[in-house]
């Protein structure tokens, strides 16, 4: 038999053309390189384990859900496609010419659908959804204890008020890895510095606010999700069934590094949580014990540069070159290379103090007055007029900070 | 529909500026539905490469082609192009090709506010993408960065690239209003002596309510970008809780335009629906009375279900069990719609053209759309789909499967009517296939991505993540690259093919089809005398 021209190859051999044109171009052999990973994967095609009764409740109604829309897209489709096989021009079927229900019994065929989809939405969805609603909104009955969540471009700030702790909780992740110039860890860009400790088996009220655009905070296994809004207090509640290790993220876009304000909850026994309680406001005493005493300058800068890492660098960048026009450079800033303080020891309007104190209107720079304690305000201004060039050379004391507070 | 047809004597004047200066000037319904058409399909593409590009950055965990900032400007103006300056535009060109040959009127009521309508659109589209541009320039930090929904106070934040999208969202919702007038003053005044409305093709059905829509609500968009606009310029505090203003007034603002406009995007496409059923499957349309009525109701609901695109922003129990059932009350027409559609399907002698496959894709990845946004009306299992990939993949159903795709099918049903010829039904089918799979390639992972939890608008994702989103960028890239066998299968249907006789598809029933293929400069100069 005659080998066929390769431009007339007959059209049984299709399928093989088709292979081969595959494997001859590269996102072709990238697809089929990527089947067997994708096969020996670990998909989650549903929530991740609740821990909450409402998670539980939600996981519970999102399954029935899904099954009662599953059923409808099932027996509706059925229906149109054993029409496109039995109804087709090509198997010789004559049109019919009806326009709509023409007798009682195909009225009756008419409306059953719509009864049907009548008593899903209002009884079969709705009184479960009414239910759930009511559990998920009483923050307020029998609550334990109250968690403040302060979301800020682009970390969070949890606060114990009855127990007076409040501490700051950002990404882990090393930048590193996300310019993938290292091996990315498990919990890639799921890991905070100081995550947030509830005990189990309690009622936590969770109040949220924001300081600067809306986040929101969530966390999938809790099954709760609420927007954190400048000026304003929301409120949610969880209550932890098991202990672990519970990770989320913020929901809502905020700029720049939304993508990187993970939300991060230790869970345990509640003798576990008061010996931590404990163990932060010991911390806090100290610190608030160290604003008073004199720091030199090389400390000062240390603390500053360890402050300024963590709260600044994401915008101004480590070398304080900034990202321009949106984040201005703080290496030879105007501002960081002003004066400290007017004549009369104030902090000067617009200036250096007064700038990382309460923040610029209207754009990302925020007021770190409140979220910083003395000793880092302190710090991180000194480093910053001191470091990418600065050269100030002078300093500031926390308990000057703690006086112009 | 029988109609008495005086056929006027073809085209006495068919004389008009040639070249460059007939379109600049151009007055002719034709030739503006022309330009519609031309401009959304040069900004799908536009939208589309954004998307694509979005798609390649999150191809892999970890920060590889674009930082944060670009990521964020680029998921916004893919959707703003894709809404404003792709879909909608696609929809007024179809009203204004179509409309005056189905009501047998001469031309639009209006055609210089046609004209003008139309060339508003270019300068907007400019605006939306030019600050991309002037960044390369070093001249401010990019486009709009906040998503397509504006959420002070991080607008009120952003650079300038808020202020153009701002300007160029006056100047669009200028050119819909205009349109809009135009479409509801045609259909009121010009319909063919004998056309009532309960005669009126259900296409202009569904642009009659768009229309009005669009007028209740764009106003309140309008609005509510100005007040952001003042807010970062002029000292006000609308939105500051600090000068006694709410953030979340905005959302209500921009929600009461924004649920209408999902309604603004699909009415046009749902008024075609029963037109391509019924002519592939060669038997009247099932339940005419009953969709018009649907329409109207889906109009009235659409603008009362508002603050469902907000559930976990916080509001009191009885309004959030009032949206969540008000949400659900749409289910009720839109299954109104489904049943006529498939009735209309029901014991028809059914063929399967292009238009016919894409109407069938519409109907079922529509009903998918339609499904999941049931369940997402659940107040408390929104909390846990709301701001995840859940709603993205939901609102691609919606928009592209039930948007985009209802746009082809209109494109191949009509194109053999305005061109003359017939495009390329081989091409047309593996468009149609390649779509398809590759769509819910695209978009099936991502409901499961939000249900494990990632959250929209992310550049950057954990691990447990990466298979899924592996998989929806290789499906993107798919159809991304298949509309180009569209525009191709277009370009060459406009260039030449087989000649289309008048009727065009055998089962086609209505004024338009009575008309030559590519119908003559003036139609319906003698309108038809309807029966």
């Amino acid at each position: 038999m005659k080998r066929p021209a390769p431009d007339s190859r007959p059209a049984g051999n299709t399928a093989m053309n088709l292979l081969r044109r595959i494997l001859r171009h590269p996102l072709g052999c990238l697809a089929l390189a990527l089947l067997p990973n994708l096969a020996g994967a670990a998909y989650n095609f549903n929530f991740p384990e609740p821990v909450t009764p409402i998670a539980r409740e939600t996981l519970h109604i999102h399954n029935e859900f899904m099954l009662i829309i599953t059923i409808l897209f099932v027996v509706v489709f059925a229906i149109m496609i054993y029409s496109m096989i039995k109804h087709r021009k090509s198997v010789g079927h004559q049109a019919a010419s009806f326009t709509g229900p023409r007798s009682a019994l195909q009225w009756l065929w008419v409306l059953i659908p719509f009864a049907i989809l009548l008593f899903i939405d209002f009884v079969l969805m709705g009184i479960p959804a009414v239910k759930a609603i009511i559990t998920m909104e009483d923050t307020k009955t029998r609550a334990d204890m109250v968690l403040k969540v302060t979301g800020m471009q682009w970390k969070w700030q949890y606060e114990y008020p009855e127990a007076g702790v409040r501490f700051i909780s950002t990404l882990a992740t090393p930048r590193d890895q996300i310019a993938n110039a290292e091996a990315k860890g498990e919990h890639y860009l799921l890991e905070v510095d100081k995550p947030v400790v509830l005990p189990v088996g309690k009622k936590v009220r969770i109040l949220l606010t924001s300081t600067d655009v809306i986040h929101t905070w969530w966390v999938p296994q809790f099954g709760v999700k609420r927007d954190t809004i400048p000026g304003f207090l929301r409120e949610t509640w969880v209550n932890i069934e098991k202990p672990g290790i519970y990770r989320g993220q913020c929901a809502e876009l905020c700029g720049k590094d939304h993508g990187f304000m993970p939300v991060v909850v230790h869970a345990v026994p509640e003798a576990e949580y008061l010996a931590w309680l404990e163990a932060r406001k010991a911390e806090a005493q100290a610190a608030a014990g160290s604003s008073d005493r004199t720091w030199s300058k090389d400390e000062l800068i240390a603390e500053g540069k360890t402050v300024y890492e963590k709260q600044c660098a994401a915008c101004h960048q480590n070398e304080g070159q900034g990202l321009p026009p949106a984040f201005p450079a703080l290496a030879g800033s105007k501002i960081v290379n002003g004066p400290l303080l007017d004549m009369n020891g104030k902090a000067a309007k617009d200036g250096h103090v007064d700038r990382v104190f309460n923040g610029k209107a209207g754009t990302a720079m925020q007021a770190f007055r409140n979220s910083l304690s003395d000793v880092e305000l302190a710090a991180v201004i000194t480093y910053e007029r001191n470091s990418f060039g600065n050269k100030m050379g002078d300093m500031i004391q926390p308990a000057q900070i703690k006086a112009l507070r | 529909m029988s109609i008495a047809t005086t056929h006027p004597a073809e085209a006495p004047h068919e004389h008009y500026p040639s070249g460059l200066l007939r379109w600049l000037t151009t007055t002719n319904h034709k030739d503006i539905g022309t330009m519609y058409m031309t401009f959304a399909l040069v900004m799908f593409f536009v939208g589309g490469i954004m998307i694509l590009a979005v798609r390649a950055e999150l191809f892999q965990p970890g920060l590889q082609l674009m930082r944060p900032e670009f990521f964020n400007q680029l998921i916004g103006v893919h959707a703003l192009v894709m809404i404003f300056a792709a879909l909608m535009p696609a929809a007024t060109g179809f009203a204004n090709w179509m409309i005056p040959l189905m009501i047998g009127a001469p031309d639009m009521a209006l055609p210089r506010l046609n004209n003008w309508g139309f060339w508003l659109l270019p300068p907007a589209a400019i605006l939306l993408t030019l600050p991309f541009t002037l960044a390369l320039f070093g001249i401010g930090d990019g486009a709009i960065a906040t998503g397509w929904t504006f959420y002070a106070p991080l607008s009120v934040q952003g650079g300038m690239g808020v202020d153009f999208a701002i300007l160029a969202v006056h100047i669009l919702g200028i050119s819909s209003i205009m349109g809009s007038i135009n479409i509801i003053v045609t259909i009121f005044n010009m319909r063919a002596p004998g056309m009532t409305m309960m005669k009126l093709p259900l296409f202009a059905w569904g642009w009659l309510i768009t229309a009005f829509l669009l007028i209740a609500t764009l106003p309140v968009l309008a609005g509510a970008v100005t007040m952001l606009l003042t807010d970062r310029h002029f000292g006000t505090h609308f939105f500051n809780a600090a000068g006694g203003g709410d953030p979340i007034l905005f959302q209500h603002l921009f929600w009461f335009f924004g649920h209408p406009e999902v309604y603004i995007l699909l009415l046009p496409v749902w008024g075609l629906m029963p037109h391509v059923l019924s002519t592939f499957s060669h038997k009247p349309v099932y339940g005419y009375t009953a969709q018009v009525y649907a329409f109207i109701a889906i109009g009235v609901l659409s603008v009362v279900v508002w603050a469902h695109h907000f559930f976990t922003a916080g509001m009191p129990v009885p309004a959030l069990i009032y949206f969540m059932f008000s949400t659900m009350a749409i289910s009720l027409p839109l299954a109104v719609l489904f049943f006529c559609w498939i009735a209309t399907m029901w014991k028809g002698a059914m063929s399967f053209e292009t238009p016919m496959l894409f109407a069938v894709g519409f109907i079922v990845l529509f009903g998918i759309a339609g499904l999941t946004g049931l369940i997402l009306a659940d107040v408390a299992a929104d909390a846990q789909y709301h701001h995840s990939y859940f709603v993205v993949a939901h609102f691609h159903y919606a928009l592209f499967a039930g948007g985009i795709m209802g746009v082809m099918t209109g494109v191949y049903y009509w194109l053999p009517k305005w061109t003359g010829h017939m495009y390329n039904e081989k091409l047309g089918k593996l468009h149609f296939w390649l779509t398809v799979v590759s769509f819910n390639l695209t978009f099936m992972p991502q409901f499961f991505l939000g249900l494990a939890g990632m959250p929209r608008r992310i550049p950057d994702y954990a691990l447990q993540f990466a298979e899924f989103n592996a998989i929806s960028t290789v499906g993107a890239f798919i159809l991304g690259f298949s509309q180009l066998i569209f525009a191709w299968n277009v370009w060459s249907c406009v260039r030449g093919g087989a000649k289309a006789d008048g009727r065009v598809w055998e089962g086609a029933d209505g004024l338009e089809w009575e008309l030559s293929s590519p119908p003559p400069h003036h139609s319906w100069e003698v309108q038809p005398q309807i029966k």
